[in-house]
């Protein structure tokens, strides 16, 4: 270790404005700080500990929270490609393999895209390069339909990094989800890539492995999406419960299964990076309202025609509630706030889900307009609690 | 006064970049969102509100000094209603197509903030002569701002520049698709955002200091 650190002493001062390689101070101090703890001390001005764990340590748990979903994801790529070819005797080591290389390239570009205007800003702005991207990076493959043309995500990811992140004031500023503005605008500028039969199962050859021609009778659309043109008093082609857990359905990659998302949950949640009140209370709003949208069914809008447990499997309104929500800048920040955001997260997102005939799936529209709100409840619940500590202080004033 | 005085090229270039209705003002936000997003209807708004502009400030600079102060609005936008209608019926008469697809926004002008702006701003406290000038130079600076906005639209949103395939098939063929969101008015706003941006980091002289 002695060897790298007088390495790096040595070609520091190159890196200095007035060296060699100035442009790139950032990104050297951000591979030194990555290498080495840095030994600047905090300000004579003093400190605010809230707790040990700082956001590199944060981001990393979050990462390994996302890895289940990740493989499951892959697994589920897989497994889709070659149903939908007419090969289901291919074994799970093949099916693993292709969804590795499906995902990879969509992984590599979308940190590529971020990651570079990150560089570059901080670069600009002569501030450390923060790791706020190194979620993001991985929630916007996990969040893409899997067939989108990379350069689309690398365009969307490059929007929503510059006009959702680094126009605010860069990490932990911004109001909206930067992986979800990377969705939202996939969803509006390329609709017939974002939705439909076509989205989400991969049936091409991904990096020159597998491919194949469509069995007869094969349909690439999610459950929702069946669910959505259903016609009648009865669903046509009920989803199993089980299989929208277990997660071989089509769907975004990271959204279909619900036990790789329990998981990460469950490790979001021992840790205590992730709220429980958002968590539980989008899954409490989704439930209330998908009962509610079952209690009074209707033809005319088929997805009231799912029971709630199976309305809160599918789609990506586990997915949203357990990584979307939760995410600690664009939610609320009181604990009060917590329980009404994620509520009205839940509710909308099914409200959205059933009554739009557009959009077969609502969590991510529901938690975008909710980043709107939060700053508002948070407010709302601050004031009240003022008003009510002044109303008890001149209680007690006037005895 | 002569013709070119000072104050009249105040009158006249000032509100293309320095004091830009649209860029510096943020005036007249409402059309410069609606009409965008394509070129052509963009370039006859334009013009219609540098032909509304111009005369108004006229004719209202003619009568500012009979004009009673209490009503001034009211005549000030009975003379704007007035020729907003004459445009609006030579549009219909002559490029039928265009006027319906600007369809409302030419009744609007009227409620252009722009315009009550100018007369109220300027019109109402100096001579015709830079008075017309104040509205050519405002009318101008507002259809820059709606050209470069639809252009940008129009291109990333359609593909096309007034109409005309610019994009080239092959790249369609290659995987290029349009960008669908151009054409929806959040991207209008964010297409001025932009504008705004790049102008004020080349004006010093509008930047608020940090502080």
């Amino acid at each position: 270790m002695q060897f790298l650190r007088k390495y790096l002493n040595k070609i520091k001062p190159q890196f200095r404005p007035g060296g060699k390689f100035a442009k790139l101070e950032s990104v050297f101090d951000g591979f030194e700080t990555f290498l080495f703890t840095p030994n600047t001390t905090a300000s004579a001005r003093g400190v605010h500990v809230h707790d040990n764990n700082d956001m590199k340590r944060t981001m990393s748990t979050v990462i390994v929270a996302l890895l289940p979903c990740l493989l499951m994801a892959m697994l589920n790529i897989g497994y889709q490609h070659f149903h939908a070819i007419g090969q289901p005797e291919a074994g799970w080591g093949a099916m693993f393999l292709f969804g590795l290389l499906a995902m990879l390239p969509v992984i590599v570009v979308s940190y590529a895209v971020g990651l570079g205007i990150e560089f570059i800003a901080a670069q600009i702005h002569h501030k450390e390069i923060q790791e706020g991207f190194l979620v993001t990076g991985l929630l916007i493959p996990l969040i893409v339909p899997i067939n989108t043309p990379l350069w689309m995500t690398a365009v969307a990811t490059a929007f929503a990094v510059i006009f959702a992140k680094e126009v605010f004031g860069g990490t932990g500023m911004n109001i909206f989800n930067v992986a979800l503005i990377t969705r939202a605008f996939l969803f509006f500028a390329y609709p017939s890539k974002m939705s439909g039969d076509a989205a989400f199962v991969k049936v091409d050859s991904a990096l020159g492995y597998g491919g194949g021609t469509v069995v007869d009778g094969f349909s690439g659309a999610t459950p929702l999406g069946e669910v959505a043109t259903n016609v009648g008093d009865t669903l046509a082609h009920p989803t199993s419960l089980v299989d929208a857990f277990v997660g071989f359905i089509p769907g975004s990659p990271g959204e279909t299964s619900m036990i790789a998302i329990l998981i990460g949950a469950a490790i979001l949640l021992i840790t205590g990076i992730a709220s429980w009140r958002v968590m539980l209370s989008v899954f409490a709003g989704g439930f209330a309202m998908a009962s509610l949208a079952h209690a009074l069914p209707s033809a005319t809008y088929p997805a009231s025609l799912l029971d709630p447990c199976t309305q809160l499997c599918l789609g990506g309104f586990a997915f949203a509630a357990v990584f979307m929500a939760t995410d600690p800048v664009t939610g609320a920040r009181t604990k009060t706030g917590q329980y009404i955001y994620g509520f009205l997260v839940g509710v909308l997102a099914i409200l959205i889900r059933v009554y739009n005939g557009g959009y077969p799936e609502g969590a991510m529209l529901a938690v975008l307009f909710m980043n709107a709100f939060a700053p508002l409840i948070d407010y709302c619940v601050v004031q009240s609690n003022i008003n009510r500590r002044l109303k008890r202080a001149k209680a007690a004033g006037e005895q | 006064m002569a013709l070119f005085s000072k104050r009249n090229k105040e009158a006249f270039f000032n509100p293309l970049s320095k004091d830009n209705p649209v860029l510096v003002q943020i005036l007249g936000i409402c059309s410069t969102l609606a009409v965008t997003a394509k070129l052509e209807p963009a370039i006859v708004m334009g013009i219609s509100v540098i032909c509304v502009l111009a005369l108004s400030n006229v004719i209202i600079s003619l009568i500012r000094k009979t004009i009673p102060t209490t009503i001034r609005i009211i005549v000030q936008l009975v003379v704007v209603a007035a020729l907003v209608i004459i445009v609006q019926q030579v549009l219909v008469a002559y490029s039928y197509d265009v006027s319906k697809q600007l369809s409302v926004f030419i009744g609007l002008i009227i409620t252009n903030c722009i315009l009550m702006g100018r007369l109220e701003a300027f019109a109402l406290n100096n001579g015709p002569w830079a008075s017309f000038l104040d509205g050519i130079g405002n009318g101008l600076g507002y259809t820059i701002i709606l050209v470069i906005v639809a252009f940008f639209r129009e291109l990333l949103g359609s593909g096309t520049l007034l109409g005309f395939q610019v994009i080239p098939q092959w790249c369609y063929d290659h995987g290029y698709m349009n960008n669908g969101l151009m054409i929806l008015p959040p991207m209008a706003l964010i297409t001025v955002a932009c504008i705004i941006w790049v102008h004020r980091s080349r004006n010093k002289d509008l930047q608020e200091s940090s502080n």
